[in-house]
């Protein structure tokens, strides 16, 4: 699931240019960890908050059931998030997810509960409405060019506005088992259950593999063109490590419930949208507009098209996350998905996104909102109180920010 | 004689990894204008940062001498304090705000109850515009006025702050001639008042003409200080100070074998984005294959906005005109529609309009051409990378690896990286405008040896530039732009500073 990004050597000073040979041993370790303090700091931040937090809730963080809670619980942030990073990473906002998600599971319960459609009319239904809406956006900030700010603001009351009016003001439930099974369903006991689920083992041996592969494609094709790679025990301890990780996930899993559906459609769009923001020429320039908008135009790039993509996808992803959540809360509410779009902007930028555009990644997103969903998750085990959990909250996200814009400014006074 | 409101002395300045000054002695007597000349990176600037208290005491060595006592500034406000005033080059005024805002921010007239006094203040402007002979309303907001204006606002912006040593970094670098020569007067008239000033400039025209001497500084120490009163000192005196060898060795050689011809722009009329007149009118010109034609023109002129808006109509409104590539009509009405077409624009401004500067410079040079490294719309990162790597070979980019970020590099490597970024789209005619701004001379000569070096393999090149020299240097043709208008055109053997000058200024005599 993680993807390890390749070396990247952002302190330049123009002395420290060591001879980067192809396969040493003992300064590539270090190199790994010095690499990039800003990326890797986010890694060692949630590395250090689950272990807190495991001891401080003694042990039960990491329980079986706990872990598919956290997982559950925050898989429709974490979705949103995935189309927040590429908003912010573009140079914008999108204030209107909370009320996009609250809209997109209105219609679909209308459709399903109130109307007696199948459960797919109501997903496909609600995608549909999700690109109108992005669309809609899309096409205010890129081809009239309204600040997104300005335009998700107004999208934020206009479909809170529409879910009230859909819902004729009452909550709808509750949904029929096929679609509350997008949210709460597991698949358990496939290959059949011997005290654990060893079909969730096979699919974790299966990432793990396949995994593996890519890696070493992507090892292989680096050395043929002769770039520099890590050595070979490294490479092998790198996959042995995220391997055994992700085993050890598995393994809580399948000693649980099984592995959840919402666990698969989750994988499937980080990997997907890694990729793409990573990989594709859509991606490359989502960063070229963050980073420069006056050079990426002058380069060619169709900014107005670009961004209005970028709209259209984040109302998609709001779709996907309108529909979880509808299906993990068993019907539609009036206020559904208040305040979601700051969760999923906090964790974009807990997860390295820069406020100015043009930095951030999908994987980082990700794991900003798993530090968010951890320390809440920790901290109802341990009973805190709400206002207490939102002051640490708050303050985490401060910190993230403040750290990032420590670690620039350290950066630009090296000149 | 030896009356010194300020002496610097030894002065070295070190950022890591790099001495910005070493060793570097100033002395300004009272009531002089003293200018400063050294080629760009030299650490002009960065002596009047230490000098303003920018940078301060503490983080660089040596003594500052104000008016007979040892000074250690704090801040710009502890230089304020005792009178010395820096003016840079990107002006630093606010423009929704009004002139007399400008004038007095930070520095408010108070009246009782520590609310502003308008009428105070308006009264004030009033009379600090008119000493420097703005002759407008304090309540006009700032960016209405134009850049020469602006420049006279936060000249009175600083008399208002009592100063008595003014200092000035490339005041008319923007400025068109009538407005230079007002500044260059007003600069005299303060000295009348005693106000002593320094000058960073490059116009070793101007600096003859006003300054009372030079001090020429090179890679960040003091090479000699010249008086300029016996008149003996030239301008190519000067130069061979600041770049320590004759002014031959500047452009280096090439021989021109203009072939086929690439681009034909004919009766280019090009309207200004927001405002009703025409920007270019009626500009034709052409470039043939292996040949370099210069497009020369004061600001103003109009170049940027020909070029930029044959690249794709990337400037203006109301464009007409036809565009030809090898004697074909092309219609290019986005920049991606001109790359393809074979044009290429390396931007004026590479830091804003150039560059990501945030990215890494492999990311720079596939910017504008990702779709040659990508199938089906997936980019392929080892081709990237290999496709970088030798951009940094061939352009000789000084930097550890293609994973350095841009922004961190010197203004010559960023152009390379610019350069490199273009030459990947491989164009068939290429549009520099002022390739060679900003960066030292070195990087100058590589940039030049590049430009020989695309007309060899059979690109067109067309190069803008305000340095007539550089024109004269590098093109086999050069086209001059008036107010808009092509005014003229002359083979290299013809051409001269004093000729092209004439055909520059020919439309404004006529309009004026």
């Amino acid at each position: 699931m993680t993807r390890t990004a390749p070396p990247q050597n952002e302190d330049v000073t123009p002395a420290a240019s060591p001879a980067r040979s192809l396969h040493t041993g003992s300064s590539n370790v270090r190199d790994l960890l010095s690499r990039n303090l800003r990326t890797s700091g986010i890694y060692i931040a949630f590395v250090a908050i689950v272990a807190l937090f495991a001891v401080l809730t003694g042990g039960t963080l990491l329980q079986p059931g706990n872990i598919t809670n956290i997982i559950l619980q925050y898989s429709y942030i974490l979705v949103l998030a995935i189309g927040m990073v590429i908003v912010i990473i573009a140079g914008h906002i999108d204030l209107s997810v909370g009320s996009v998600v609250a809209l997109t599971g209105a219609v679909s319960a209308v459709l399903v509960i109130r109307e007696g459609l199948p459960w797919w009319v109501g997903v496909l239904a609600a995608i549909a409405v999700g690109l109108a809406v992005g669309a809609w956006h899309g096409f205010w900030v890129a081809y009239v060019g309204i600040p997104a700010f300005i335009v998700t603001l107004a999208g934020m009351l206009l479909f809170r506005g529409l879910t009230l009016q859909v819902l004729d003001n009452i909550s709808l439930s509750p949904f029929p088992r096929e679609y509350t099974r997008i949210a709460a369903g597991f698949l358990n006991g496939l290959l059949g259950g011997y005290g654990y689920d060893a079909f969730t083992l096979l699919i974790g041996a299966i990432a793990v593999a396949g995994y593996a592969v890519s890696q070493w494609r992507a090892r292989s094709a680096k050395i043929r063109y002769q770039q520099p790679v890590e050595s070979f025990p490294l490479f092998v301890t790198k996959i042995v490590v995220v391997g055994a990780v992700v085993m050890a996930f598995a393994w809580q899993l399948a000693h649980a419930r099984g592995l959840p559906i919402v666990l698969i459609i989750l994988a499937v769009l980080i990997l997907a949208y890694g990729l793409i923001t990573k990989k594709t020429v859509f991606g490359r320039q989502v960063y070229a507009i963050g980073g420069n908008l006056a050079a990426a135009t002058l380069s060619g790039v169709k900014v107005k098209a670009v961004n209005f993509w970028i709209f259209v996808n984040m109302g998609f992803l709001s779709a996907i996350a309108g529909i979880i959540y509808s299906s993990r809360s068993n019907g539609a509410q009036p206020a559904a998905g208040n305040m979601f779009e700051l969760d999923a902007i906090a964790a974009a930028f807990i997860g390295g996104a820069a406020v100015t555009g043009g930095v951030g990644t999908v994987v980082g997103a990700m794991v900003g909102g798993l530090i968010m969903a951890v320390m809440s998750n920790g901290m109802q085990l341990m009973g805190v109180e709400q206002q207490i959990q939102s002051v640490v909250k708050g303050l985490v996200l401060l910190l993230a920010v403040a750290f990032d814009v420590y670690n620039k400014r350290r950066a630009g006074a090296s000149r | 004689m030896d009356d010194h409101i300020l002496e610097m002395r030894s002065i070295t300045k070190t950022f890591p990894g790099v001495k910005a000054l070493e060793d570097v002695n100033l002395a300004v007597e009272r009531g002089e204008i003293h200018a400063i000349c050294g080629e760009n990176g030299a650490g002009k600037s960065t002596l009047m940062k230490v000098l303003s208290g920018v940078y301060p005491a503490g983080s660089y060595d040596g003594e500052i001498v104000f008016d007979g006592s040892p000074v250690r500034f704090g801040g710009i406000r502890d230089s304020e304090h005792v009178g010395i005033v820096i003016i840079h080059q990107e002006l630093a005024l606010v423009p929704f705000l009004s002139v007399a805002e400008n004038i007095f921010l930070g520095n408010e007239r108070r009246g009782r109850g520590g609310l502003i006094d308008w009428n105070k203040a308006h009264a004030e402007a009033d009379e600090l515009l008119r000493s420097v002979g703005l002759h407008e309303n304090p309540e006009t907001p700032v960016g209405q006025l134009g850049v020469g204006k602006q420049q006279l606002v936060e000249i009175a912006k600083a008399l208002s702050k009592d100063v008595r040593l003014l200092i000035l970094d490339e005041p008319t670098a923007a400025l068109n001639d009538t407005d230079s020569e007002h500044l260059l007067g007003l600069l005299r008239a303060l000295k009348e008042r005693g106000i002593t000033c320094i000058m960073i400039s490059h116009k070793l025209n101007e600096i003859t003409a006003i300054a009372d001497s030079v001090t020429v500084i090179r890679d960040g120490r003091t090479v000699e200080t010249l008086s300029l009163h016996a008149g003996e000192v030239t301008q190519e005196r000067i130069i061979r100070g600041m770049v320590g060898r004759d002014l031959e060795s500047y452009y280096p050689d090439r021989e021109s074998h203009p072939g086929e011809e690439v681009l034909r722009v004919e009766d280019w009329t090009v309207w200004h984005p927001t405002q009703d007149r025409k920007v270019v009118d009626g500009a034709s010109f052409d470039v043939r294959a292996g040949e370099v034609v210069g497009i020369a023109g004061l600001m103003g002129a109009g170049r940027t906005e020909l070029a930029m808006s044959v690249f794709g109509r990337s400037y203006g409104r109301n464009i007409s005109g036809r565009l030809f590539m090898h004697g074909k009509e092309v219609r290019a009405r986005t920049v991606a529609e001109a790359i393809d077409a074979g044009i290429a624009y390396a931007t004026e401004d590479r830091k804003r309009y150039g560059l990501n500067l945030i990215e890494d410079i492999r990311r720079n040079v596939s910017a504008a051409a990702l779709g040659k490294l990508s199938r089906r719309g997936w980019v392929n990162g080892n081709e990237e990378i290999k496709v970088a790597e030798e951009s940094r070979r061939g352009m000789n980019i000084k930097a550890p690896s293609v994973t350095s970020v841009v922004g961190k590099l010197s203004g010559g490597n960023q152009q390379k990286v610019v350069l490199s970024k273009w030459l990947f789209t491989d164009p068939d005619v290429l549009v520099l405008d002022e390739p060679t701004r900003g960066i030292d001379v070195g990087a100058k000569y590589e940039i030049y040896t590049i430009i020989n070096r695309l007309v060899a393999a059979g690109k067109a090149v067309v190069v803008i530039s305000s340095e007539l020299p550089e024109l004269l240097g590098t093109c086999d043709r050069i086209y001059t732009l008036s107010a808009g208008r092509i005014t003229g055109q002359l083979p290299v053997r013809e051409a001269t500073q004093e000729n092209l000058m004439e055909l520059m200024t020919k439309e404004k005599e006529l309009a004026g």
